[in-house]
């Protein structure tokens, strides 16, 4: 099965990185999140409830959703500025890109590890730029909230092509699909890596991989 | 044409169709409120969410969506339309957005209808959610106040857009494919916001109160009204519920949560491990919930929040009880009412059974002045702030004082406070200035052959009276008679001396 990929590209102050990825990361989140399963006899099983959260911007002019869930939200906020210092640390006309990836697991057969199978990944480049005056950072502001609304719409439209999801999982198999450490909702399993390019645009010097959700490691 | 969907499944999709259509709404007009929308996610599902998606039930909408249906479902050619427009306090208005749901021929045969269109379904609604806060309404109705409102208005019917203006936007919201047809979400925006660019349009707090002429439009009804719609502002039903609407309605109607895992393929296999909302089934569904731990907070800065209201009671401890025990000890620190240093204080607070009774009337009558005391104690005490200060026992309230009635240990009584207040005045009969006389008022006793009380009478006749004799001033006066009238007396006696002796020899 071929992995589906999506590149979403922004251009933003340096104080606007943050936001601007966690609207993004949340918007795409709360699509791609459930409510907790809870498996009964027969093969049945209910789903828990989510809940949403309207998150207003700081530094840009723009309201995202996300799903009301601090566990989860403090997961992609760590992520997202380890991302920003990684950015800021690079240079000053720094250039990103930070991946939200899903995947599956696939059990293998001993000694093989798990494998994770990738069937979404979404590419989310980011150009920080510096401004001069704070004329041009109010104009920022409110492009950049515009900007970020295309982008929603860009991935509200992808989503509802319903194209591959994977299927509904068995109680033995969910942790092979679904996220199930947090407590009040289930994302499908995903990981979230960065890297930056430095402003020649050549390949990565130092290739910063963070795995946020760890595989099993046999 | 049969799509081959058998009844149940019709009756499901029909039934998901009908709360969509209302959760549509539900999320439009919320999105429009002009405040921050926050719900909780629960991980033990209830029955009364739809679609697994915490959205509240504000009854006026639901009441005017459900009356716009009429009864009828989104079909080919009937669409829901939300309306949303503004208003100023002027009264000039303008069409800013519609939302079209609506239904067209495509029909997908082969999905599952209690599963994969439900879950499409529910992506479909968080991607409402999503965009309802990108389109340029959204900031418009964030700064509704003064200047304007922003009302929504919900139509059946053919889709109006033409009071959009020129050059209006649409964006796809979604679409979910069913046996029945393919559902469609969209909006139309305008984008020519001319005769707004010249206003200001401040942030400020929503109008509290705001009544705005309401105008429905009927159901198929093409005559587009003018342009009135109900506003858009929502304060909790614990304030102003005036009963027009009943709670949430559709709570009656569970909505599906319960879900199988058998493999897609098998498309009506799953009927038997799905649990019918009728079927009384496990506890999760079923519950027609009016979730009354849902409250909404309008009009406030932090936005709409939706917690447990749990109103915090405070313990009222203004009175701390600070009751310091009546022990012996703390009895000690009472020495300054005990003048004279002897063992009264010790009997002082014993219960009344005294064993001797001189001793027990001693310290009675030492007691009357410690009970006594106290009613002045607790004046000063009260303004001194003691605990239990307003319920001290008064003065003149005999009964109280009477440790014959009371055991004495009983009275709460400040004792380092008190050993305080009388460490000054304490010697001699100082204290007698600090007692108040009470009449004392012994159990058993008995007013007869004196008129008057044990204590008086055993004032009066503690000591024997004095000799008459021995006062000072008769005593001289009689002396210096009897110096003077000794020699007659003698004179007499010496005459009457036989009769004196017979007397005597008489005795012997």
């Amino acid at each position: 099965m071929n992995c589906r990929s999506e590149v979403l590209e922004v251009t933003v102050e340096a104080r606007q990185v943050e936001e601007a990825m966690l609207a993004l990361l949340h918007t795409i989140l709360l699509h791609r999140s459930t409510g907790k399963f809870h498996y009964k006899k027969e093969g049945t099983y209910s789903i828990g409830t989510v809940g949403t959260l309207d998150i207003d911007c700081d530094f840009i002019d723009f309201t995202f959703v996300r799903v009301s869930s601090e566990e989860l939200d403090r997961v992609i906020r760590k992520a997202v500025s380890e991302f920003k210092d990684a950015l800021s640390n690079s240079g000053s006309d720094g250039m990103g890109q930070i991946s939200l990836e899903f995947y599956q697991k696939k059990k293998s057969r001993w000694p093989f590890s798990d494998e994770c199978i990738p069937w979404e990944v979404w590419s989310i480049k980011v150009n920080v730029v510096n401004l001069a005056n704070e004329q041009e950072r109010q104009i920022c502001r409110e492009k950049v909230g515009e900007k970020l609304g295309e982008k929603v719409i860009n991935v509200v439209e992808v989503i509802n092509r319903h194209e591959y999801l994977p299927k509904m999982p068995t109680q033995s198999e969910v942790d092979n699909v679904f996220d199930t450490s947090l407590k009040d909702v289930q994302p499908y399993l995903y990981k979230i890596t960065f890297q930056i390019t430095d402003s020649l645009g050549t390949s990565v010097s130092t290739t910063m991989r963070r795995l946020i959700k760890d595989t099993l490691a046999l | 044409m049969d799509s081959g969907l058998s009844p149940q499944d019709k009756k499901d999709l029909d039934k998901f169709i009908k709360f969509f259509a209302l959760k549509t709404v539900q999320v439009i007009v919320q999105a429009r409120l002009g405040e921050k929308i926050c719900t909780r996610s629960s991980s033990s599902p209830t029955g009364s969410d739809w679609f697994n998606l915490a959205i509240k039930d504000i009854p006026e909408v639901t009441h005017e969506a459900k009356r716009a249906l009429a009864g009828q479902l989104p079909g080919i050619g009937r669409s829901m339309c939300v309306e949303i427009s503004l208003k100023t306090s002027e009264g000039d208005s303008m069409e800013l957005e519609t939302w079209c749901l609506e239904m067209n021929e495509k029909c997908d045969k082969d999905i599952k209808v209690s599963y994969t269109v439900y879950n499409r379904l529910s992506v479909l609604l968080k991607s409402l959610l999503a965009i309802t806060r990108v389109t340029p309404a959204y900031k418009l109705s964030r700064k509704q106040g003064h200047d304007y409102v922003i009302l929504y208005r919900i139509y059946f019917g053919e889709v109006q857009l033409s009071g959009l203006g020129e050059g209006f936007q649409t964006v796809r919201v979604g679409v979910v494919g069913t046996p029945v047809g393919t559902v469609t979400l969209s909006c139309a925006y305008r984008t020519n916001l001319a005769f707004m660019s010249n206003r200001q349009f401040e942030r400020s707090a929503p109008i509290m109160g705001i009544i705005v002429d309401h105008f429905v439009d009927p159901p198929y009804s093409s005559h587009r009204p003018a342009n009135m719609g109900q506003p858009c502002n929502y304060r909790p039903p614990d304030e102003e519920d005036g009963g027009a609407f009943v709670g949430v309605q559709d709570s009656q109607e569970v909505c599906t949560t319960s879900f199988s895992t058998s493999p897609p393929s098998q498309l009506y296999a799953s009927r038997l491990s799905y649990q019918p909302p009728a079927a009384a089934g496990p506890a999760e569904l079923c519950h027609p919930a009016a979730n009354p731990n849902q409250m909404m907070h309008g009009g406030k800065e932090g936005g709409v929040v939706l917690v447990p209201a749990h109103p915090v009671h405070g313990a009222d401890a203004h009175l701390t009880v600070e009751h310091p025990p009546i022990t012996p000890g703390s009895i000690g620190d009472d020495d300054s009412l005990s003048h004279s240093g002897d063992g009264r204080r010790d009997e002082g607070r014993r219960s009344a059974s005294p064993s001797d009774p001189v001793e027990a009337l001693n310290a009675f009558t030492r007691k009357i002045g410690a009970f006594v005391n106290k009613p002045s104690t607790q004046i000063t005490a009260a303004s001194l702030d003691l605990p239990f200060a307003a319920f001290a026992p008064r003065g003149l309230d005999s009964e109280e004082n009477d440790p014959m009635v009371q055991p004495p240990d009983s009275p709460p009584c400040p004792s380092p406070l008190q050993a305080s207040l009388h460490s000054q005045g304490s010697e001699g009969s100082g204290p007698q200035d600090d007692f108040v006389m009470v009449d004392f008022r012994p159990a058993f006793s008995k007013d007869d052959l004196l008129p008057m009380d044990l204590g008086t009478f055993y004032r009066e006749f503690q000591n024997p009276p004095q000799l008459a004799s021995l006062s000072l001033h008769i005593s001289s006066q009689s002396m210096a008679d009897d110096l003077d009238s000794l020699p007659e007396k003698l004179a007499v006696y010496e005459k009457n001396i036989d009769e004196f002796d017979a007397f005597v020899d008489m005795l012997q």
